[in-house]
């Protein structure tokens, strides 16, 4: 009875829980059904559960992410339902604090997280000319860690109780005395799962970018996206330690009775906030950086232009991850650290804008001079360019020490971050597979859709959260489940609510759009329909399992670009007599049942059910072990296999 | 921005019952803001009438003039310099804005992929070394610009204005409410407090649960109420009135009733206010501080006491070291 009372508190018997539990169940049995129907149990093992092919790695990253965007958006409609009117009975407290705590935290970790990790997987080692990451495995077991710690994560609404206390989880609310239940047990072991994967998939990244480039690819002939990528996976390796350690200590002060930040026995709440920030500043910046790096791809191809500014792009994304390191405190002016180091804090953040106002300019100059085609990437290139001056801009204001004071944890820094990672983040990783989606899935994805989701979603976007910074000059302050009429708020946020549902709309178009386009899209059977610039587009679309069927030599920038004009039509073919048998690694279920024993071990840490944690643990040592002894972990393809899948591909010279 | 303008001086005052749930402010409908604005300048016009509503809501939107747009109506010195600070910043900001979206629209429009287009296409130009200059001295020269008086007023906001004598009041968030301890006069209150205008008030913060931050949008920004610290914060106010505070960080399930008012009265009123408390109402008895301490939101209360020990001084072990305003000042 005890166990029962565990796992199902009053807070996940709601009837909105309840109706949840009810089409998730559905679904999962939909999906059983058809997978038996369709006698699809095998190619689901074969093809996807123990591939190591970083191409479908990304692909499977995508699903991931746009489920939870999926999931992480109703979070949001219900939170701007409540808040539409004052007073609302919509949502009770308890139920509104679990769902902005559940909402943040899955849109950082697992939706833009994954959705940048996509498209690394999708097209790094295309741009750079290799054949795979450094470690594919480790990017399966990336992924799995990834994906099981996700589900960890979002089975605390059906089982045990969502966390509460905000996906920055301060303490010392999230210690056990003021925060019973397992909810944010779920928060902790969840987020220190999925940072394994994502410390793996830094580590991999940087391998593979500074050791698996084409012949003649130095540093400064690099994509910006491969730039971005690499800088991105640098901070991760510097950033993640860091809130591992915030997260760790607050495990164990919850589950082990420790005191690092309680009240009593000399916890220090305020370490905690420095820990976490210390993380958590890089972290917007390890997210952004990529979608700069799309920006760059995405303007140059579309302005048929080189890059505006190359050495100082590359310059800025530089600048840009040195001073992330060094900003963290402008998350906490108001803890009391003097006005010295907010002082300095202050000015090293403001200092941020130059080099990204250098990007800003370089962007609009890439432009000038080009040919600029309106495409659905294009189209969200542009939405970006005024969106993130706004947020910029905001931002600033937000840095200037004495604002801040008036600024702090109000609606209007609610509305900068938004203003920041969606008008940069997710602008820039729709842009990005918007320009990409051809080259992951061999078809194109309708442009006439792709610009209702656009305009729905951009549309949305500002009025959602325009009059948030509004709200924030009104008085109020983030995580209010209820506010009176007298305060004056009540139109702004409806205003707001009523934008987010258009968000939403924009979402469901751009679903839409990718089953429709699955279906019925234009294929991609160039394999370079936007005229591109880099390698990737000298490929087929999909790019074949081994990627290059002969590595290619780099003498430029835009080597794709440059081949094309020197050679024309037979820049991507080759004679039979250059192909040779490739080694290619080996499918492998290690990964996924890393992952399954990570999440046994998570579950069991949750509701401290050690035994259960021990076998989840052991299991992972074991399987590390299995993985270490396996020297069976390359096979060759055949010469024969690359020619045919080659002169199917119409890739051979005559 | 029309803070100088006399419609939209009006504080937000009201005679609100003092429950924490409630901000005591009176709405004005935004309409009215406009009308106001019209009347005076004389001229109503019939059909720009119908309009109102509409023009007086983009106006609000756009001015922030609404008297609920706490932030843009200080009525303490405090206030007025951080806004003062923002609306400084806010200026290069804005231009930098409209600078960029020109430059951009005109990239756009003039480069479109358009049959006859006739305008330059140069698809080698990788860079100017002397535009790119420029595009790093603006930044620079405008971060400049913000960042000498951001500097200089957080320094200046850092000590209390000399020769004049604070009044202390020590401020516990509890698990939903405020309490506010006066140590000169020995009286405390709960979710409520009453000042003297024109003089710099201290208040002592700490939090005996999880963190919140005490804020008074109308008199100066937010500091963190945090347990085992002690954290000052001097704010002034000068024009009588009742203004509502809250806490703007996330303290559990009652923390959207974080909310507190403060009647600012003129010293005469406040002498006057401190003895009838220390005469009619009961002090706090130490069962009363336990049931503070249960989580739960309260009204508001008075008493003419407190128990020793429930609010934690410096030999306790807490720091005043470190705080943003530092206290005393040094010379």
């Amino acid at each position: 009875m005890s166990l029962l009372a565990q796992l199902f508190p009053p807070g996940v018997l709601r009837p909105m829980e309840l109706g949840s539990d009810g089409l998730i169940l559905l679904t999962v049995a939909g999906l059983l059904f058809v997978l038996t129907r369709y006698r699809k149990w095998g190619w689901l093992w074969r093809e996807w559960v123990t591939t190591v092919d970083h191409k479908k790695i990304g692909v499977m990253y995508l699903v991931a992410s746009l489920v939870m965007l999926f999931r992480g958006g109703v979070d949001a409609l219900l939170l701007r339902t409540q808040l539409a009117a004052p007073g609302s009975t919509f949502l009770g407290p308890e139920h509104y604090d679990e769902i902005f705590t559940t909402h943040g935290t899955i849109m950082v970790f697992f939706m833009a997280m994954p959705l940048m990790f996509a498209l690394y997987n999708a097209v790094i080692p295309l741009m750079i000319g290799a054949r795979d990451v450094a470690f594919p495995r480790l990017n399966a077991i990336s992924f799995w860690v990834f994906a099981f710690a996700g589900i960890l994560f979002n089975i605390s609404f059906v089982v045990g109780g969502s966390p509460n206390a905000g996906w920055t989880a301060y303490a010392p609310l999230t210690e056990r005395a003021f925060n019973p239940g397992v909810g944010e047990n779920y928060y902790l072991l969840a987020l220190l799962i999925s940072g394994i994967g994502t410390l793996a998939s830094g580590i991999n990244f940087l391998a593979t970018i500074l050791g698996m480039r084409a012949r003649g690819m130095t540093l400064m002939k690099m994509p910006l996206f491969v730039w971005s990528a690499l800088v991105s996976s640098a901070l991760i390796l510097f950033a993640f330690p860091a809130l591992t350690v915030a997260l760790g200590l607050t495990m164990l002060d919850r589950l082990f009775g420790s005191s690092f930040f309680t009240l009593t026995a000399g916890g220090m709440p305020m370490m905690y906030v420095n820990l976490f920030w210390i993380w958590g500043h890089p972290e917007v910046y390890l997210l952004v950086l990529p979608a700069f790096g799309i920006f760059s791809e995405v303007v140059s191809t579309f302005s048929r232009k080189t890059l505006f500014g190359y050495p100082s792009m590359v310059g800025s994304l530089l600048a840009i991850t040195l001073l992330s390191f060094g900003v963290w405190v402008h998350h906490f002016f108001t803890m009391g650290a003097g006005a010295a180091v907010n002082a300095f804090f202050g000015v090293s953040t403001m200092l941020i804008a130059i080099p990204t106002g250098v990007k800003i300019f370089n962007w609009i100059l890439t432009m000038w001079g080009g040919r600029v085609r309106m495409t659905v990437a294009m189209l969200w290139q542009m939405a970006f360019i005024p969106t993130f001056v706004v947020g910029g801009a905001t931002g600033v204001l937000l840095a200037v020490v004495p604002g801040d004071y008036q600024f702090h944890n109000s609606y209007f820094m609610v509305a900068h971050f938004h203003n920041m990672l969606i008008g940069g983040v997710v602008f820039g990783f729709l842009s990005g597979l918007y320009y990409w989606w051809p080259k992951m899935f061999g078809y194109m994805l309708d442009e006439r859709q792709g610009r209702w989701a656009f305009w729905l979603f951009f549309i949305g976007f500002w009025v959602t959260f325009m009059p948030q910074y509004f709200l924030g000059l009104e008085g109020m302050t983030r995580r209010m489940y209820t506010y009176s009429a007298g305060f004056g708020w009540t139109t702004l946020n409806q205003i707001s609510t009523l934008g987010a549902y258009v968000m939403g709309a924009g979402f469901l178009v751009l679903v839409y759009n990718i089953v429709w386009s699955m279906l019925r899209g234009e294929r991609d059977v160039t394999g370079d329909p936007w005229d591109g610039r880099t390698l990737e587009w000298s490929l087929p679309s999909p790019a074949p399992e081994y990627n290059f069927a002969r590595l290619p030599t780099v003498t430029e920038r835009d080597a794709w670009w440059h081949a094309k004009r020197e050679g024309g039509a037979v820049a991507a073919q080759w004679r039979a007599r250059e192909i040779e048998p490739i080694a290619m690694p080996r499918p492998t279920a290690v990964p996924f049942f890393i992952g399954l024993a990570f999440f046994l071990a998570g579950a069991g840490m949750v509701f401290s059910w050690w035994v259960v944690a021990a076998v989840g643990f052991a299991g992972v040592v074991a399987l590390l072990v299995r993985g270490w002894f396996d020297d069976q972990d390359h096979e060759e393809l055949s010469r024969d296999a690359v020619l045919r899948v080659e002169a199917a591909a119409g890739r051979l010279q005559a | 921005m029309c803070r100088g303008g006399a419609h939209c001086e009006k504080p937000l005052r009201g005679r609100g019952e003092p429950v924490a749930d409630r901000p005591s402010g009176r709405r004005r409908p935004s309409a009215g803001t406009a009308a106001d604005r019209n009347s005076r300048t004389g001229r109503p016009g019939r059909s720009f009438a119908r309009l109102l509503p509409a023009v007086a809501t983009a106006a609000a939107l756009l001015t922030g003039c609404g008297p609920h747009y706490v932030v843009l109506h200080p009525v303490g010195p405090v206030a007025k310099s951080e806004l003062h600070a923002v609306e400084m910043a806010s200026i290069p900001m804005a231009a930098v804005f409209l600078f960029v979206v020109t430059l951009f629209v005109i990239a756009v429009l003039r480069f479109r992929d358009r049959p006859g287009n006739t305008a330059p296409y140069l698809p080698d130009w990788e860079g100017s070394r002397r535009l790119e200059i420029v595009w790093f001295a603006i930044p620079i020269l405008i971060i400049a610009f913000i960042a000498i008086p951001t500097v200089r007023t957080t320094f200046a906001l850092d000590r209390l204005p000399p020769a004049q004598d604070p009044l202390v009041v020590d401020v516990t968030s509890l698990d939903w409410k405020w309490l506010f301890q006066y140590p000169s006069a020995q009286i405390a209150t709960v979710d409520y407090l009453k000042v003297p205008t024109g003089r710099p008030i201290l208040f002592e913060l700490t939090a005996n649960g999880p963190m919140n931050t005490f804020w008074l949008p109308q008199l100066g920004g937010m500091e963190y109420t945090m347990p085992g610290r002690l954290l000052p914060l001097w704010l002034q106010v000068d024009k009588p009135g009742q203004y509502w505070g809250r806490s703007g960080n996330f303290s559990g399930v009652g923390f959207a009733h974080m909310q507190f008012h403060l009647d600012a009265v003129s010293p005469a009123a406040f002498t006057a206010w401190v003895a009838g408390v220390r005469q009619g109402d009961p002090p706090m008895t130490a069962a009363d501080y336990q049931g503070l301490l249960k989580p739960a939101v309260v009204g508001v209360e008075t008493y003419s006491g407190y128990p020793a020990g429930s609010f934690p001084t410096a030999t306790h072990g807490f720091t005043l070291a470190g705080g943003m305003y530092t206290y005393p000042p040094s010379s």
